[in-house]
């Protein structure tokens, strides 16, 4: 990123750049608003600014510059997977027949997009151990939600309707509870125990007949494998309960252990942390929601299916003696989740990234992502503590607790200590059950120079800090801005820029 | 692939940790061991990903049809601009903007985004975006369930049915009712009934579309805004065509407190469904019950004005199980483009391509409505697309389009029975004279052929 003096001065926005008569041909107009609908319907003024096509290059290309992405540094950020993301995969996803390609152009005209859905969906099968994937879902909070409603659609079918209660380690993601909530279940927080896992005992405990689903990530967020799932999967059946995987944590274990064989029922997936797609600065993301064989009856429509394609024999290549198609008639489905089928161009960038790697390549994949976060782990507690101090997955938690008692130093000041040089800050204070938590997620595609680098980085930091702590506690210098006062942003909301001519409404 | 680690890197890796290989690293229980082999496609290099892709993509033959496909995904002119600037690395792989000291250019991007969708709106605030406008829908809904704790939402028949369904699958989750509203022989909200169903007070929300699933603009008058807001309902607006936004009545100027809609329209590809880009807007009041993510305007500590995300304490990861929403990863890159859209459009442009627009549909109109035997269904304004009756099963007409290489629109037998031979048909600035043409000239064929048997 840019460091030049200049960026300290902030960019106009493009409201305060524009100028009448800048406007720029894109289109042909088609005449005056009022030759074709009643002056009743139409708007008085657009107050939207013309600016030129240079203006606006130029000002979105220094708005880039002012952003900081996997392209421009290392993004140790925990729970998020923030791996290189592969160019070849948005080339694919940006030709033309794929992009252009309307939601409502018939089946027998879409074979390719479809063929792209089904090999996605069965290759996920296979990869995770469940029966189906739904497409469906747009990001993983809502493929928890689909699969939350799945779970209930289940239960009531079965006449279970007292199973109210949903079971959430307190090392959960905030999705867990939040869309347990939205599908009208009780949320129960379950204490991990001192080895930061779920408690065989503790969970049989507040199991009974009113348990629905227990949601858990294995690796735990605190990037621990829990040893004890299959005795915990095999309480919660024994229960009647429902297991759910939240696959945030996906690249740990992908082609090496499955959430299908753990014992699992339902499951998400966070593609655009697993599968490189871009984050995109918070989206859009790609969730699918992955079921056992007793499930599938309830997945969101449309699903893609295959049949035996008319006329076709066996000289055709096998693909091509199926068709595929969108199946829409699922009685007991919950129905469906969003406007249309998919994120269908993210399909496209996950199963490139699943051909360039193979099932093999997968596996190795998450043993490299694995080894990165040990290789961090055994060098950062030289310097810092690591509570759950044994053989992490893809990521570890570091505490900054001594470092404050000893120094006034906290978590966040050590994040923002590395945003000036040069790094994005650690996932900062979750789980919550770590105090100054710092959680470190380096992922499989950095380089052991890339690690090295952070780790020194990291220890003159925490050396800095004891020599100087002011230094650090003033924290970022050299980026384009400093430290930001949030409390005056959430009491005076100041969430638009407003025309200086006329009040809010227009 | 993508992973730069030597065996020398390994094997210095493993020693510093202290284990003997790379599969003593992810060493489970026996229990819950791999009970298969993987099964899928063996690995391929950079050149044969793009072959098996251009071989999928040769296999989307309606990507490259005469298309007036339209009813919520629309084909609109996209300046190449966009996608120099939106590729750019920066934006396609930051994170969530929480570290605003290294996000100011993303950050500032979203709060001129929240700008444009009040301004187009109306409207006094808008979020960071949601999936889509079907769960823009769904969240406003449960916006107004939060706002006044009633448990039956109203809801025009003539909303986009896939926003219906999605609506319904939210409701069955929280066990809130949804009915609907009737239409009027003109394609129509049925106002007179809607003030009537909402006498009794008994509604959390109502949502009316406009232009509406047929394109029809479909806004509240006076007497229906006056019974909505004596009944204590909220009142939402959906858009599913944003690009109307730049043409009518803003919805706050007829009353509605919450919009919410899809943005796919401003420079998003259609991409078969998606990712396209859900905004929600609202009026001060229902600010802290806003889902999503929303970026404010502040001071760094040097009293410099900068940007951050902002009112946390709504959101699961602060609130968990009493947040608004669950929503976390939202549509941020879509809704970027969409920003960079509408900057290079501006006001001039937008209404070039509404004016294009309104143009298109009425060419459409007019050519097929000449067509004996085919008659436009509904006599209210629309927006850039309407619903054909053709006067035998609409499925038939639409395959035999098909064969003459045209996608005639959308058959809405589908979702109403009583319109099985009703064509949903959508025109664009990208409908050219020539594709008018040859609708009309196919048409004309297979309307002749039906008529003679």
């Amino acid at each position: 990123m840019s460091r030049l003096a200049s960026d300290h001065t902030a960019s106009p926005l493009i409201f305060e750049i524009g100028q009448d008569g800048r406007a720029n041909k894109y289109v042909d107009g088609g005449g005056e608003l009022s030759d074709f609908l009643p002056e009743s319907a139409l708007r008085g003024e657009l107050p939207l600014p013309d600016n030129s096509e240079l203006d606006v290059v130029r000002h979105y290309t220094r708005l880039s510059q002012r952003t900081f992405g996997i392209d421009v540094g290392f993004y140790p950020l925990g729970s998020c997977t923030m791996k290189y993301n592969p160019r070849v995969n948005d080339t694919m996803a940006n030709l033309p027949p794929m992009r252009d390609l309307h939601p409502y152009a018939p089946d027998e005209l879409s074979q390719g997009a479809l063929q792209v859905m089904y090999e996605l969906e069965r290759t996920f099968c296979s990869l995770f151990g469940m029966a189906a994937f739904s497409l469906n879902p747009a990001a993983g909070a809502h493929a928890e939600l689909a699969a939350l409603l799945i779970a209930k659609a289940y239960f009531k079918d079965r006449g279970e309707t007292k199973r109210d209660k949903v079971i959430v380690p307190d090392t959960a993601h905030g999705t867990n509870p939040a869309s347990a909530a939205m599908c009208g279940f009780k949320v129960i927080s379950l204490k991990s125990d001192e080895r930061g896992r779920v408690s065989v005992d503790e969970l049989k405990k507040v199991l009974g007949p009113d348990t629905a689903v227990c949601m858990m990530t294995n690796p735990n967020t605190l990037g621990l494998f829990e040893d004890h799932i299959h005795e915990i999967t095999k309480a919660v059946h024994d229960a009647g309960g429902l297991m759910y995987y939240d696959g945030a944590n996906g690249n740990a274990i992908m082609g090496n252990v499955r959430p299908g064989d753990m014992g699992f029922d339902l499951m998400h997936l966070n593609t655009h942390k697993t599968f490189t797609i871009p984050h995109g600065g918070g989206g859009a993301g790609h969730g699918p929601v992955g079921v056992a064989a007793h499930l599938v009856d309830y997945l969101p429509t449309p699903y893609v299916r295959s049949r035996p394609k008319d006329g076709a024999d066996e000289s055709l290549a096998p693909s091509d003696q199926v068709e595929f198609y969108l199946d829409f008639d699922m009685p007991k489905s919950i129905g469906p989740m969003r406007s249309f089928w998919s994120n269908f161009a993210h399909a496209v960038r996950a199963l490139a990234y699943i051909y360039a790697n193979g099932a093999e390549g997968l596996a190795k994949v998450s043993q490299l992502a694995v080894l990165n976060a040990n290789y961090i782990r055994v060098k950062v507690r030289e310097f810092l503590e690591t509570p759950y101090d044994e053989i992490c997955r893809h990521e570890f938690v570091a505490s900054a607790q001594e470092l404050k008692k000893e120094t006034g130093v906290r978590a966040l000041d050590i994040a923002k200590a590395l945003l000036d040089r040069g790094y994005m800050a650690p996932t900062m204070y979750f789980p919550l059950i770590v105090p100054e938590c710092l959680m470190v997620e380096p992922t499989e595609t950095e380089s052991k120079e890339t690690l090295d680098g952070f780790i020194e980085t990291l220890r003159d930091i925490v050396a800095e800090a004891k020599r100087s702590p002011e230094a650090i506690l003033t924290a970022p210098k050299y980026t384009v801005v400093g430290r930001l006062d949030e409390t005056r942003a959430a009491r005076q909301p100041d969430l638009r820029w407003v025309p200086a001519s006329s009040p809010s409404e227009q | 692939m993508y992973t730069p680690h030597t065996d020398k890197d390994i094997r210095e890796m493993l020693a510093a940790i202290g284990v003997a290989s790379l599969e003593e690293l992810v060493r489970v229980p026996d229990a819950v061991r791999l009970r298969e082999p993987i099964d899928i496609v063996p690995a391929l290099c950079e050149a044969d990903i793009q072959r098996r892709f251009e071989h999928f993509a040769r296999k989307n033959t309606g990507a490259s049809c005469i298309s007036f496909l339209g009813a919520g995904a629309y084909r609109h002119y996209i300046p190449p601009a966009i996608a120099a600037l939106a590729m750019r690395g920066e934006f396609l792989t930051a994170y969530t903007p929480y570290q605003a000291e290294v996000s100011q250019g993303y950050l500032q991007a979203i709060y001129e985004w929240q700008t444009y969708i009040c301004l187009l709106t109306g409207l006094d605030i808008a979020n960071a975006s949601v999936y889509d406008g079907a769960t823009a829908l769904a969240e406003a809904a449960i916006m107004a369930l939060n706002a006044n704790n009633r448990k039956r939402i109203l809801v025009s028949r003539a909303i986009h049915p896939n926003y219906r369904a999605v609506l319904k699958t939210y409701c069955d989750g929280l066990e809130i009712e949804i009915d609907e509203a009737p239409l009027k022989a003109d394609g129509s909200t049925d106002f007179d009934a809607v003030a009537k169903m909402l006498e009794g007070k008994t509604y959390s929300a109502f949502a009316v579309q406009s232009p509406n699933f047929f394109g029809v603009v479909d806004t509240p008058d006076a007497a229906a805004q006056q019974a909505i807001k004596n009944s204590g309902t909220v009142s939402i607006a959906v858009v599913a065509e944003a690009l109307a936004l730049a043409a009518l009545t803003p919805p706050a100027q007829w009353g509605a407190e919450i919009v919410v809609g899809e943005g796919q329209s401003f420079g998003v590809p259609l991409a078969y469904g998606g990712p396209y880009v859900g905004f929600i807007a609202s009026n001060k009041d229902h600010m802290r019950r806003i889902p999503g993510r929303l970026v404010g305007k502040t001071l760094d500590v040097h009293g410099n004005e900068a940007f951050v995300l902002t009112l946390q304490a709504r959101e699961q990861h602060i609130r968990r199980e009493r947040a608004t929403s669950n929503i976390c990863t939202n549509q941020a890159h879509c809704a970027l483009i969409a920003t960079m859209y509408l900057a290079f459009m501006g006001k001039t442009g937008m209404r070039d391509v509404a004016s294009a627009n309104l143009k298109r549909s009425r060419d459409l109109a007019t050519r097929v409505s000449s067509i004996p035997g085919i008659t436009l269904q509904f006599e209210a304004p629309f927006f850039n697309e309407f619903v054909v009756n053709v006067h035998q099963p609409a499925a038939r007409v639409l395959a035999a389009l098909q064969e003459r290489g045209i996608l005639g629109g959308v058959d809405l037998g589908r979702w109403y029975p009583e319109l099985s031979e009703c064509i949903l048909m959508t025109a664009t600035e990208m409908t050219t004279t020539a594709d008018i043409a040859a609708l009309g000239d196919a048409l004309a064929e297979v309307a002749n052929v039906a008529l003679s048997v």
